[in-house]
């Protein structure tokens, strides 16, 4: 065999070959996530993780999108905002996924918004700052509920009740200092004055004496924004103290738990919640029961109770197949565009109806308004 | 005015008194050993986990019971603790001890989450969640059982340590430890009971307080810094020192928070601790420590 025979054949071997993983690649959709599956945040990454699998299984176990099956690529980062940055430079550069969907805490979203910009890649986000997309940025999106909105939803609530004076009690962490900074920033405009502005630290085993203060206020509500044991403290506290007036939690504490943990004490409370809490409670004409019951009585069927973060993870991922789907491509500029596009998609958090100025798409009506009554969820109306 | 100072006095000593029983259980392996057991909390927090899952369900035990169970696991804890994890390492300095103790807190706290997960966990009130009032200030029967509970324990290790042989026997350790074996006491004895001391006190702490405060498994991460903090401002190595720092610590959290504003009371309290180092270096009761040469 002479040399320019076997150039030829290697040649010829190399683009059959190159072209077979072209065709390959163009069979599967390649869906990046970082998400804190570990670490203290872990009960948010977590149930998300569980969520795009199990519906990446159920696209591909249908025949996937326009034929192509769709690849996870995921990455843990324990909440941590340097691996996420990390990662996220791994997911575009090495494993050229077309599109990420994750980030669970809001501070390893923020971290890869920089990367994701530069390099140009869809981005949904599963936090709940409503800074990620606020300026809106070309390429990052987020499908969670905002702290701004379960501000607005209170205040809404309380003027229907005649309330324009509130004592405020937040939490030191993240989620109660950026639910203290909106509810401050929100007040003015709902004509609310704030008359107590108290905090607590995460792990504080008691609020009696912040609450003695707010009781000595002529507040005509208490507003709680926290999370985990420091609601529920608080929700104690007050009755123990004799506070009559009523108390608001914030969505931090929609779940069964912050119920059990209150016990009686947690009757009468308000608090703003994805529909998801109460889809066995919504009307059968609402539109998004369908969606929610099918969502709950899949994840509980696999792995148990279900949680609001975990629907952001199926919001998020759909919200990006049916924009791929809609592109017929995996092109990321089109496909962006079509994210941005979104309308009436009705998923777990609300009915989101995106655009080039709201890369959210939720309503204040995403949120329904709940109040504690024998221990169960009732909707107020 | 003063119905608010006095809801702020009530909830200080309650509070404090969580603390100066995780500050006496330091006190005491201190006193014992020079070391400072940063698995103490884990202790407070074992406590309440094993009562709790212990009472659990429709199987459960009774609380009493249960509360009983959950002190005497947590005290084979300590003990299991000091026998394979401190006395292997009996010829290192103090300060590789510490690491270990260190290591044993992540330890433990691991293994509750390995064991209970990440929930929250309540307990029972011992008696009831109808407030009792004074004037317009307000306290829970529980609030109580924390400050007789506490009240209790602090004049039993008081006890225990100026009246008992086995007491006398591990301050002689703590004085110096190769003149207490000498004279025959069982040094190695000793650390195993002041151990089991300790993890008893935390047990109970955590079980006090559990009702009030609600539990997890990271529970004893802030007791055991609390529980710490007042430690260092009675005076390390002082039982009654260690109490009276955990009061004062509760107070001024509880005072700071109510006169002056809610989100500097940490900060408040460690100002007055470190002013306290800085004039006091040995703390509010320690004695005042000599080089020995």
């Amino acid at each position: 065999m002479n040399i320019r025979k076997t150039m030829t054949a290697l040649a010829v071997s190399t683009l059959m070959s190159l072209t077979a993983a072209q065709a390959l690649a163009a069979d599967t959709i390649k869906v990046g996530s970082f998400l804190a599956v570990t670490g203290g945040a872990s009960f948010l990454g977590d149930t998300e993780l569980k969520t795009l699998q199990m519906y990446v299984d159920e696209v591909n176990a249908k025949g996937g999108i326009d034929g192509m099956q769709v690849e996870l690529i995921h990455y843990d980062t324990g909440g941590d905002s340097k691996k996420a940055v990390n990662f996220a430079k791994r997911l575009i550069k090495k494993d050229q996924v077309d599109v990420i969907v994750g980030g669970s805490t809001s501070g390893t979203s923020m971290a890869v918004i920089d990367e994701v910009e530069s390099e140009g890649i869809p981005f949904i986000s599963l936090a709940g700052s409503v800074k990620i997309v606020e300026p809106v940025k070309k390429w990052v999106f987020k499908v969670p509920h905002t702290d701004r909105m379960a501000a607005g939803k209170i205040f809404e609530d309380m003027k229907k009740r005649g309330i324009s004076k509130v004592a405020l009690i937040s939490g030191d962490g993240g989620f109660g200092k950026s639910g203290r900074g909106e509810t401050l920033a929100l007040a003015p405009e709902y004509g609310i004055e704030i008359v107590a502005d108290e905090s607590y630290g995460a792990k504080d085993t008691d609020m009696t004496a912040q609450l003695t203060k707010i009781r000595d206020t002529d507040a005509q509500a208490v507003l709680n924004f926290g999370f985990g044991t420091g609601p529920a403290i608080v929700t104690k506290n007050v009755r123990q103290l004799g506070i009559t007036i009523p108390l608001y939690q914030s969505h931090g504490v929609a779940s069964k738990k912050y119920i059990e943990l209150a016990g009686d004490s947690a009757e009468g409370v308000r608090l703003p919640a994805a529909a998801l809490l109460v889809a066995d409670k919504l009307a059968d004409a609402d539109p998004q029961k369908p969606v929610l019951v099918a969502y709950q009585t899949k994840y509980e069927a696999a792995h148990g109770a279900v949680s609001t973060f975990g629907g952001h993870a199926f919001d998020g991922l759909y919200i990006a197949l049916e924009a791929i789907d809609r592109a017929n491509s995996t092109d990321k500029a089109k496909v962006r565009d079509e994210i941005e596009k979104t309308t009436n998609f009705i998923g777990t958090g609300g009915i989101f109806n995106m655009s080039a100025t709201d890369h959210l798409g939720l309503g204040l009506d995403a949120f329904k308004m709940l109040e504690i009554k024998n221990g169960d969820w009732t909707l107020v109306e | 005015m003063w119905d608010q100072i006095l809801q702020f006095l009530i909830t200080g000593v309650t509070v404090g008194a969580t603390y100066a029983l995780v500050a006496l259980g330091f006190a005491i392996i201190y006193n014992a050993s020079d070391v400072v057991n940063f698995a103490q909390g884990e202790f407070v927090m074992i406590g309440a986990m094993t009562a709790i899952a212990l009472s659990a369900g429709d199987g459960g035990l009774p609380l009493p019971l249960a509360l009983i169970g959950a002190v005497l696991i947590t005290i084979a804890v300590g003990i299991l603790l000091q026998r394979f994890a401190i006395a292997p390492a009996r010829g290192a300095s103090v300060v590789t001890t510490i690491i270990i103790t260190i290591g044993a807190s992540i330890f433990l706290r691991g293994v509750a989450l390995l064991v209970w997960g990440k929930d929250i966990f309540a307990m029972p009130h011992f008696s009831g969640e109808i407030p009792l009032h004074i004037g317009n200030a307000t306290l829970l029967p529980q609030n109580l059982w924390v400050m007789g509970g506490a009240a209790l324990l602090v004049m039993g290790v008081h006890y225990f340590f100026n009246h008992t042989i086995i007491g006398k026997a591990i301050l002689a350790c703590s004085c110096n430890r190769t003149a207490a074996h000498l004279v025959g006491i069982n040094v190695g004895l000793m650390m195993l009971v002041a151990y089991g001391l300790s993890a008893f006190l935390g047990a109970m702490a955590g079980i006090l307080v559990a009702p009030i405060t609600f539990t997890s498994y990271d529970a004893g991460v802030m007791l055991g810094l609390k529980g710490f903090s007042a430690a260092i401002l009675g005076g390390m190595g002082n039982p009654m020192g260690a109490v009276a720092g955990g009061l004062a610590l509760g107070l001024i959290e509880s005072l700071a928070a109510g006169l002056i504003s809610s989100g500097y009371k940490d900060a408040i309290g460690f100002i007055i601790l470190l002013l306290v180092l800085f004039i006091r270096p040995s703390g509010m009761f320690g004695k005042v420590s000599a080089e020995r040469v």
